[in-house]
């Protein structure tokens, strides 16, 4: 793995805290079981790990740990994956799988803060499991590509204008077909949300300081 | 849903009094970080005295920054657990928190590297 040292700090500088590498993140967001781990698995350098956390009914983490003892939390998780490139740069981008289930959104809030942008996973056997992802990623003006995860070439194909049509999103969000299974395919998604989250982004002249806020 | 890692403990009473075990009955960790938040080790000898997860971290982040959510992961602990942990870890001066860019993760120069980052992994896909 690429060493991180953008700076010339060393791990051992006592005196200054290490820079990290510049880190992105994407958020991988769907409803439960439609295929969101196998997607962070495809592009994943690691295998999928499985990051847990408990919440109180109060929905707040944290306080959870004293809910424990009450035996009144419940326990969600989320997907977590990396990829590190050392070209064109160093730089790691993490990928956070989000709880799918609908009561589990506030958790949502912390993983996407600071996300360059996310990716809907779509089932279009419940297709009706993505509607408050879309809404969240909308109200948040977040640059999110939706992607149909066709794993089942029997079942009823939607033409990416049909799943626009469906889930009443604006032109401008990408809606593309995929195989969470395929490193290709899942990597063509990334580009696409990638290429998407650029056109968002609002442009600033090169000599902008305000560039590098 | 992902592959749960569940310890097999041996009753569920068992699991549900170990968190307090780990952070000796604290509920928050006094440093406060995210789940993408990146740890690295310090050199130096480990504080004595370490129980395994507290070992395990410091293991994990000896040669490469890891993000918290990983390290959670990776100890098989709830996140809020592993974050005391962590967080005692960075008063023991075992661990040290790196300190992110000042660069916007959203800027434009830094979304093309990423793009010709992924590019490059796999091929001119898109």
């Amino acid at each position: 793995m690429a060493a991180y040292d953008t700076n010339g700090a060393t791990s051992h500088d006592h005196d200054a805290p290490p820079v990290a590498p510049f880190s992105l993140k994407v958020v991988i967001a769907g409803g439960f079981g439609v295929g969101k781990t196998t997607l962070v698995g495809a592009v994943s350098e690691i295998p999928p790990l499985t990051t847990e956390e408990y919440l109180t009914a109060a929905s707040s983490t944290s306080d959870s740990l004293s809910g424990v003892e009450a035996k009144s939390t419940t326990t969600v998780s989320m997907d977590f994956g990396r990829i590190t490139f050392d070209r064109p740069q160093p730089m790691v981008l993490f990928l956070f799988g989000t709880p799918g289930q609908e009561r589990f959104r506030f958790v949502w809030n912390d993983l996407v803060d600071g996300a360059i942008g996310a990716v809907v996973l779509v089932d279009t056997r419940r297709l009706e499991d993505s509607f408050g992802a879309v809404s969240y990623f909308e109200r948040r003006a977040m640059p999110f590509v939706v992607a149909v995860n066709e794993f089942d070439t029997a079942a009823h194909r939607y033409t990416p204008d049909e799943v626009r049509q469906a889930l009443e999103l604006t032109d401008s969000v990408p809606v593309l077909l995929c195989d969470a299974r395929d490193a290709w395919s899942a990597a063509t998604v990334l580009i696409n949300l990638v290429r998407h989250a650029l056109s968002c982004a609002p442009s600033r002249p090169p000599s902008d300081p305000g560039a590098l806020a | 849903m992902a592959g749960s890692l569940t310890p097999a403990w041996s009753d569920q009473d068992e699991q549900d009094e170990r968190p307090y075990a780990l952070t000796g009955g604290r509920t928050r960790p006094r440093h406060s970080m995210r789940l993408d938040t990146l740890l690295m080790a310090q050199r130096g000898s480990p504080p004595e005295r370490l129980g395994p997860e507290a070992k395990a971290a410091i293991a994990l982040c000896q040669r490469e920054q890891r993000a918290v959510a990983e390290i959670a992961a990776v100890l098989k602990q709830p996140a809020q657990v592993t974050k005391i942990i962590l967080s005692d870890l960075i008063d023991a001066g075992a661990l040290i928190v790196a300190v992110p860019d000042t660069i916007d993760p959203r800027s434009p120069q830094l979304l093309e590297a990423l793009l010709g980052g992924i590019r490059h992994k796999w091929g001119n896909v898109a």
